[in-house]
Formats: C-alpha cells, structure tokens, sequence
C-alpha cells in the first residue's frame, strides 16, 4: 500500500489535537487510498496536502495545554533577584557593560531618529506620491547633464497638451530672498513666484485666506511665522506690501509654516506668478531653463507613463522656434518621494548616489556601534563564566533544566539592556542639541508616539536576545559533575570565539578610523588645492538695483577714497560660484558636431586685480585699450578646451554677439566645486554687445591693514548713497567659498564620532577582558615574580595576546576599508589616493590604543606584591 | 434568542449524520454530503464543525473499528443527542414560521400597473 506524503503526514501529526489525531488521521488515509485508486498517486497526493493544511485551524490545533510552563512568577522574580545581586556584586563588570551598551543604543537610536528623519521627508504631503519635478536631459559636448530647471514655456505646454497625465502644473522661480515690506517695516523671506495651482497641489493648510489665494493678480500668500514676522498681531489680510522694493501685493491668506523636513520648509512667501509672468515671457523663451516645473500626476495615470509621454515635450517645440534641439532635451518626471534621497545623476540617470548614500551610511554605522557593545557584553560574560559554573553545576543538580537556565541568563542580560537603555535615553536627550547641530537638523525624541516607544523597547529587547544568545548557551552547558568536583577548566579552546569577537569588534574600529583619516585627508586637501587667485579681504555687495552700474565709475572712485578698498571690479557673478554658463561659440578648427559650453562672466577691468588672478599669458584687461571691449580673457582649461596650438591673438566667433579676441590667458581658478576639476572660463567687459549682460556683484579688495568692520562702516555709505532703499548685504568670498566644504565637513564630524565612539566601545570591552584576566593569573604572575621576571617582562606577558588580536584585526581591515574609501573617493574628481602611510597612522594609533587601556591592568598586577598574589585563599 | 445556535454547515451535518444513522463517520459524512448537495467538503472544515457540534453537545461519538484502509486508525462514529435533536427542530420550525410569514405577494409579484 502507497503513503500519502510523509511531510504533510508529520505536519499534521505535530499540531493536531492528541484526541482528534487518531481518528482524522484514519479518515485521511482512507480518503487518500480511495484517491490513489480512482486518480493515481500525484492527485492523492496534492489532495492530502490540501487537506492537512486545510486542517491547520483553532479548532483542530492541539492547544499549549499539554506543555508545562517553565517559569511561574516567583521563579522570573528570583532571576531578576539573582541578576540585580550579580549586577551588585561585580559593579566593575556592571558599569562597563550597561555603560558600553547604553553608549551603543544611544547612538543607535540618535541614528534611527535621523534615519527616520530621512526617509519621513515631504510625507507631511496628501499628494506626496503624485507629486513630481520636471527634469530635463541634455547633450553637451557627448555628456548628458540632467537639469531641474526648465523654461517658463514648458508649463503652458504641458497644461493644454498633456493635460491628460496631470491634475496641476506649476512653473515657479526657484526660492529666492525677497523682501517684504510693509509701512517701515522690512524683512527677508524666502519664497516664489508661482503658479496658483501650487497652494492646492501642497494642500497648504490655511489659517486665513483660500487656497485660493494666488489666482489674484497681484495676491501674496505668507506663511503664519512671516505674517508674524511682519505684521505682529495685526491682521495682515488684504494689506498691501512691496515686494523687492519693486512689485505692490495683496496678502491674500496665511498658511501654516510647512514642517522642517520638506523640500518646501524655507517657502515662507508664494507670489502670484501673473506679478513677473506676463513682463517676461517676451525675452525669456525655450532656451532659458531658469525656472522649476512643478506636477501633480492623476490619480489613476502611472508616474512612468507620465514620465514617458511628456519626454519629448520640449524637443518638439524647440525644433520649431528655437536652436536648442541640438541639445536634444528630454524630460522626465523626478517623483517626490525622490527628491531627497534620490537626486543625483550622471549620464541622464540616477547615478546610485545623493543622501541616501549617508542614509546608508550612518544606518551602517549605527548597527555596528551597537554591535560592538553586544560584542562586549558577550565577551566580558562568557569570560567570567569560570566564576558562575559553580552556581550553574548546584542549579542542575538540584534539578534545573538547560531552559530554564537558559531563561534565567536571558533575563540577566535583559535586565543589563533595560537599565541602558534608560541610560541611552537619558544620553540621547543629552545628546540632541549637539547632534542637531552638527546633522543641521531639528530632531527630538518622539517622547509621544506609542511607535517610537514600542519601538524603542522591542530594540532593547533584541539587544539583550542578540546580546545573551551566546552567553546563555555557554554557561548552561556546563556538567555539573565536572564542575563541581573542582577540576573544571575551561579549556583553550573556549577563548576562542571570544577572540574571534574583539577581532571583529577592532576590525570595525579600525575600519573606521581609516575611513575618517582618509575623509579628513580628503576635505584638507581640497582646501589647500591652489585656487588660483586670492580670496582673502575680498568682499563682494549684491548689486540690488540696476541704478548702481549706472553710477559705476563714480561710484568705484568713492569706494576708493574710503582708504580702506585697494580695488573694486563689479562682475556678472560672485567669483565664488561663477554658474552662468553659455554656448553657441564658434572658432576656426571647431569640431562641428561639438555642442560646447563655457563659463561666461562678465567683469569691469580691474577684476583681475581685485581678485589676483594670475595672468599666464598675454595680458590683463586695460582702460587704455578700447579694444579689449571684444577682447576675452581665458582660462587654461578654455586654452586647452579650445584645441589651439596658440590660443592667444586667435578670435572665437559668439553667436550673435560679433568676434572676440583672445587677449590673455590667466591660470585656473577653483570657483565652482573644489572638488570637481575646472570648467573652460570666459572672461569679457561689460560693453554694448552685451548690453544683456547684467552685472550683480560689486567686488572689493580690502587693504590688507584695514580692519574688517571699520572698513564696512565706511563703504556702506557710499552704495547707500546710489541705492537708498536696499539695505547693503555682505558677502565675503572666504566664507563663502568655506561654505562648499559645509557637507564633507558634516560627514567628516560624524565619521569622526562614531570613530571615538567605537574604539571607546571596543577598549572598554578590551579593558574588562584584560582586567579579568589579570585577575587570573594573579598567582602565575606571582611566582613568575618570585621566580625573578622583571616587570616589563611581565607587561609583555599580559599584553601580548591582545596586541596580537589588534595586529590580526588591523590587517583583516585593509579590504573592506579599501573597498569602501575607494568608493567614496570615487565621486570626487579632485582627490586624493589611499596611501600605505594613512594605514600607518591608523595602526600605530589602534595600537597605541590598545596598550595604552591594557596597561593599566597589566602594569597594576605586574607591580603587585606576590606574597599577596600568593597568599590569598 | 440565541437559544439553539446552528450555523448552516452545521446544520447540514447534523442532517447528514442523521441520515447516514449508525454509519456516520469523517469521510462517510463528507460523501453524502459531497453528494447530496454537490458541493466540496474538505476534512478541515467539516472535522471542525464535528468538534464544534460534539462541544455544543448536539452530537456524541464513539470510536469504532480500525480497518487496513485506514492504516489501522479507529473510525469515529456519530450519533445525535436529544439536544441535538431539539436544536434541529426548533431550527426547523423557526424557518417554517418565516416561511409562513412572507406575504403571498412577495414571492408571486403581479404587476398591477
């Protein structure tokens, strides 16, 4: 006779109820052989299962009467009783591992918090899965760039021939400083002008007012902490305020300040887009990507068919009203729930990059930390474990089971990750301020989410299950008759996994440190690359009204007479972040098919000066040459861009804007990232060929003995006397070039402390480990000292072994550091290479490290007296 | 009133075991029913309405003969009780008593208009 299938067969046999099993079993097996005979053996079989798991129901499912219970409360209680009273004992031991754990977890839940930070970015949105960015991809020279800016056109155009996909769209400026004014009173605020749809497409949540808001001509919307901010407690609708000095707006509504983690929390002012819209639309077309274009997808339309419908939108348009086909724009839609963590590309698409590479990161480190401190916890109780065999062998015989051992070391170690982890709470709100300041962010404990608490205790539970897994099984293993008749040792082998653990623990430390090293060599380099000019006591003034160029010459000989400028240049952009870049150059040997781009900026004469560049070839700008207003001044990297054996002398054709002559060469100046190797740059004089151009900045070189503050004090009167109505804004290019180096400078702090975070783990671990086996060999030591060992040979002695496990665990390092560090590396352009003398440094300080926690112990018990050492017992 | 709880599966089993009288057991219920009503039964559902009725006291059981079909297993025989029974009647009589209550009208509606 056939068997139905034994595993299905055994399943049902282990959960069927004991007085039911008998005869549904009989009943299957019956069924079955009828099966067998009228369908053959596969569907007898398929059958059978089903109808085992079909049996797998409450009612048929043996209840957990029939298991006895292996704790009643008063056992729980006397482990608690006989853990507090461990914990008592040993208060050494106890400090180490409840402080190394709460350490730990408090990192750990820092970390948590700032991940969910994260992740929990622009969710304060209804539409937040619909909601998208219009990004473009364009060809440059074979490289595609991938913009989030479009033309204002492209809004129209979506609306009235893709209306199908989408709910809204929007065309907005991007967030920009206004000023608001109302009577006397004059603020800054960041904001846009928009298109009106944005207030319901942000479901902005009124105080006063409608969503409807921006539909007004004329209509502002502020945000409750601007309205404040400008009107106090007087009611601001419907009052009219200057925007810019230029425009005069209706409040139309106030709305509820957007919560710190969106991509919209600096938008404290939504201006109606009819304010700048119509004024513009005759000289900014399709080739001025200067704006954002904001979609809200309908709702049963999939965001990668919206994607895919709109992608040449923009191409179908340019290739009949303008020239910039040749870039072959294609659109796409970047969703919100991207925006954050997802915003890098590279050739077009996500690159693999952006925040969420720190996201990883940190998460990464957070686990380890508090791994490390599980690592400590199991070592320093499985190194005691000789001291506890006692307690273990009289336990068994007087009848315990492995369980509940097993339990009661579960509850020990339990009891250690409940005590730190209200210790890493209290660290954690400690902590708080001095980690929003480094992360930039504005994080607390979510003392009232029931998930954050939920959360919080399931984690501290898993600590302690991680924690005392490994313990709890080691120390109930033990033979009761071995152990108490005194003979037990345990053995070599059994410090094994222990060493195994500190290896992995100081692998990690190491690791890190290596990586922080190679982070800081990375920024210190970038801020020592030779920039090419000179930007200490150069302060540059926005240029706020346009009136000011007009004074230009008057008004530079003023700030000249001050005493305190050695030189002043007005330029198109700060010589910091010079972006304005442009194309449609020709010159005699061009590669035709090349669609080039160049920095452009322009400048008055004396930029050169003012900044110090460094002329290579040929010669500055000069007031004695009218010529030099068609003249361009290049950099090395435009020479080289330029293909020319001779660049200098040699005229570049600029679309419409006439014939320009090579006048000079200056070397590369560093003035976008520092990171990134130097774009071509152009350099030309504000002239009438360029009558576009508009010039934004007004440059100053401070004399060098001038002080800093004295030296505002007397040129703010000269640019206020030009331009009454603007307050007078300060830029100093050191601080702002500074300013670039704000990111890497972040993560270099937080690699930094979590760096001295786990080795302080790891050498608390090693410390305990040492003193405990210290304490061992206090009668080896003695009679070694008896015997005549000097006390350095006695510090040998005692810290060799772990010198040697740091040793192991610094060259177990070398790939995974390698392989990491390379790949960040990798991102910047201008870097450095990982050399053997950063893993020196490391080593040698792991090491130190290392000696330096282990010989306190080992020098303690190598200075003891033996006869002590001997004596006792 | 929840005075006799019968669910309709139940209901039709304790038909069934009634009609199968000293021959109902797992698989010969699941037949007749299978049978009768043409529809499945799997050994789940109807082992745990036999337990449910069994605990409810509609029905008792007494183990019977183990034959080779069934590799030995004893079979499981169910018979009514008088609760049972009453529980069965009463059911009836409720559904008899709605039958009786719907209107001539509602089950032959004449269009008057």
């Amino acid at each position: 006779m056939r068997k139905p299938p034994a595993i299905f067969m055994r399943f049902f046999r282990w959960f069927c109820r004991p007085e039911l099993k008998n005869y549904i079993e009989g009943d299957l097996v019956e069924l079955y052989n009828e099966r067998l005979f009228e369908k053959g053996k596969r569907s007898a079989d398929v059958r059978f299962a089903f109808d085992v798991l079909l049996l797998f129901r409450p009612s048929i499912i043996k209840s957990f009467r029939g298991i006895q219970p292996v704790n009643n409360p008063a056992m729980i209680k006397s482990y608690f009783t006989i853990g507090w009273r461990n914990l008592l004992r040993n208060k050494g031991y106890s400090i180490i591992n409840i402080g190394g754990l709460a350490i730990g977890m408090a990192i750990a839940i820092l970390i948590g918090l700032w991940v969910y930070d994260e992740v929990s970015y622009d969710k304060n949105f209804k539409n937040y899965t619909r909601i998208a960015q219009v990004f473009q991809n364009q060809t440059f020279d074979g490289k595609i760039e991938t913009w989030g800016s479009q033309a204002m056109q492209l809004g129209a155009e979506l609306r009235s021939n893709y209306s199908n996909y989408f709910d809204h769209v929007i065309i907005s400026t991007f967030p920009g400083s206004h000023k608001l004014t109302f009577n006397t009173k004059t603020i800054n605020m960041t904001g846009s002008f928009a298109e009106p749809g944005i207030a319901e497409m942000l479901t902005l949540n009124m105080v006063q007012g409608t969503r409807t808001g921006l539909k007004d001509v004329n209509g502002a919307m502020l945000s409750r902490s601007a309205a404040r901010a400008l009107f106090g407690d007087e009611d601001a609708v419907n009052k009219i305020i200057r925007v810019d000095h230029e425009f005069d707006v209706t409040v139309t509504g106030i709305y509820e300040d957007f919560p710190e983690n969106c991509s919209f929390a600096a938008y404290d002012v939504l201006l109606s887009w009819q304010i700048i819209g119509p004024a513009m639309e005759q000289r900014v077309g399709w080739g001025n990507s200067w704006f954002q274009c904001l979609v809200q997808i309908r709702e049963n339309v999939s965001l990668s068919v919206a994607s895919q419908g709109i992608k040449d939108a923009k191409l179908r348009r340019v290739l009949q009203v303008d020239d910039d086909a040749r870039f072959k724009p294609e659109l796409f839609l970047h969703p919100m729930s991207r925006w954050r963590l997802y915003s890098e590309f590279e050739n077009g698409v996500y690159s693999g990059g952006g925040q969420i590479q720190y996201v990883r990161m940190l998460f990464l480190i957070g686990i380890f930390v508090l791994f490390l401190a599980c690592i400590n916890f199991m070592n320093l109780s499985t190194a005691r474990s000789e001291q506890r065999a006692k307690e273990v062998g009289i336990r068994k015989s007087i009848g315990s089971l492995r369980v509940q051992l097993i339990s009661q070391f579960f509850f020990e170690s339990l009891l250690v990750a409940l005590l730190a982890f209200i210790f890493s709470v209290i660290i954690v709100q400690g902590a708080l301020p001095w980690f929003n300041e480094i992360t930039g962010k504005n994080i607390a404990i979510l003392w009232h989410s029931s998930w954050f608490w939920l959360g919080c205790v399931g984690f501290a539970i898993g600590t302690g299950l991680i924690s005392g897994t490994y313990p709890a099984l080691f120390l109930s293993s033990f033979q009761p008759v071995k152990v108490l008749k005194g003979t037990f040792k345990v053995g070599r082998n059994a410090s094994l996994p222990r060493k195994v653990l500190v290896i992995v623990q100081f692998t990690v430390s190491v690791t890190l440190i290596v990586s922080t090293v190679i982070i800081l060599k990375q920024i210190q380099f970038a801020q020592s690359r030779p920039i090419g000019y000179s930007i200490s006591g150069i302060v540059a003034v926005p240029i706020r009204d346009a009136v000011v160029m007009k004074h230009y010459d008057v008004l530079r000989d003023e700030l000249l007479k001050t005493g305190v400028v050695e030189e002043v240049a007005a330029s198109e952009s700060a010589i910091t972040s010079t972006f304005t870049t442009n194309s449609g150059f020709t010159w005699y040997g061009k590669d035709p098919n090349r669609t080039e781009e160049f920095v452009t900026t322009g400048v008055t004469h004396e930029f050169g000066k003012t900044i110090g560049w460094k002329i290579k070839a040929g010669r500055d700008f000069s007031r004695d040459i009218a010529s030099d207003s068609s003249g361009f001044i290049i950099n090395e990297s435009a020479a080289k861009y330029l293909g020319m054996k001779e660049p200098l002398g040699e005229t570049v054709k600029w679309g419409d804007n006439g014939e320009w002559k090579i006048i000079g060469i200056v070397e590369d100046m560093v003035t976008q990232s520092p990171y990134n190797s130097v774009k071509p740059m152009l350099f030309f004089l504000e002239s009438n060929r360029i009558a576009w151009v508009q010039f934004n900045q007004v440059n100053m070189k401070l004399r060098a003995d001038a002080n800093a503050g004295e030296a505002l004090n007397k040129i703010t009167p000269v640019f206020k006397k030009y331009d009454a109505e603007n307050a007078v804004e300060y830029m100093f290019a050191d601080q702002e070039f500074g300013k670039k180096f704000d990111d890497e400078k972040r993560i270099g702090d937080l690699a930094m402390v979590s760096t001295v975070l786990a080795i302080f783990i790891s050498c608390l671990g090693l410390f305990g480990l040492a003193s405990f086996v210290a304490s061992q060999r206090t009668k080896e030591i003695g009679i070694r000292k008896i015997l005549g060992a000097s006390v350095p040979q006695l510090w040998k002695l005692l810290s060799k072994d772990f010198v040697m496990l740091v040793v192991v665990s610094c060259i177990v390092s070398v790939p995974f550091s390698l392989y990491f560090m390379t790949d960040w590396l990798l991102q910047y352009e201008y870097r450095i290479t990982i050399s053997w003398q950063i893993y020196a440094v490391a080593w040698v300080g792991a090491i130190a490290v290392t000696l330096l926690t282990i010989s306190f112990q080992s020098l303690k018990t190598a200075f003891g007296n033996p006869v002590r050492a001997l004596r006792s017992e | 009133m929840k005075k006799y709880q019968l669910g309709e599966f139940e209901e039709v089993v304790m038909l069934t075991v009634g009609i199968l009288y000293n021959d109902a057991y797992g698989v010969s219920v699941k037949k007749e029913i299978e049978q009768r009503l043409s529809r499945k039964v799997s050994v789940g559902a109807l082992q745990s309405a036999l337990k449910r009725l069994e605990d409810k006291g509609y029905l008792k059981s007494h183990e019977g003969e183990a034959t080779q079909e069934r590799a030995g297993r004893p079979k499981r025989y169910f018979v009514i009780t008088a609760l049972g029974k009453r529980a069965l009647e009463y059911t009836k009589t409720t559904r008899e008593n709605l039958w009786k209550a719907i209107p001539e009208i509602a089950l032959n509606p004449r269009f008057t208009g």
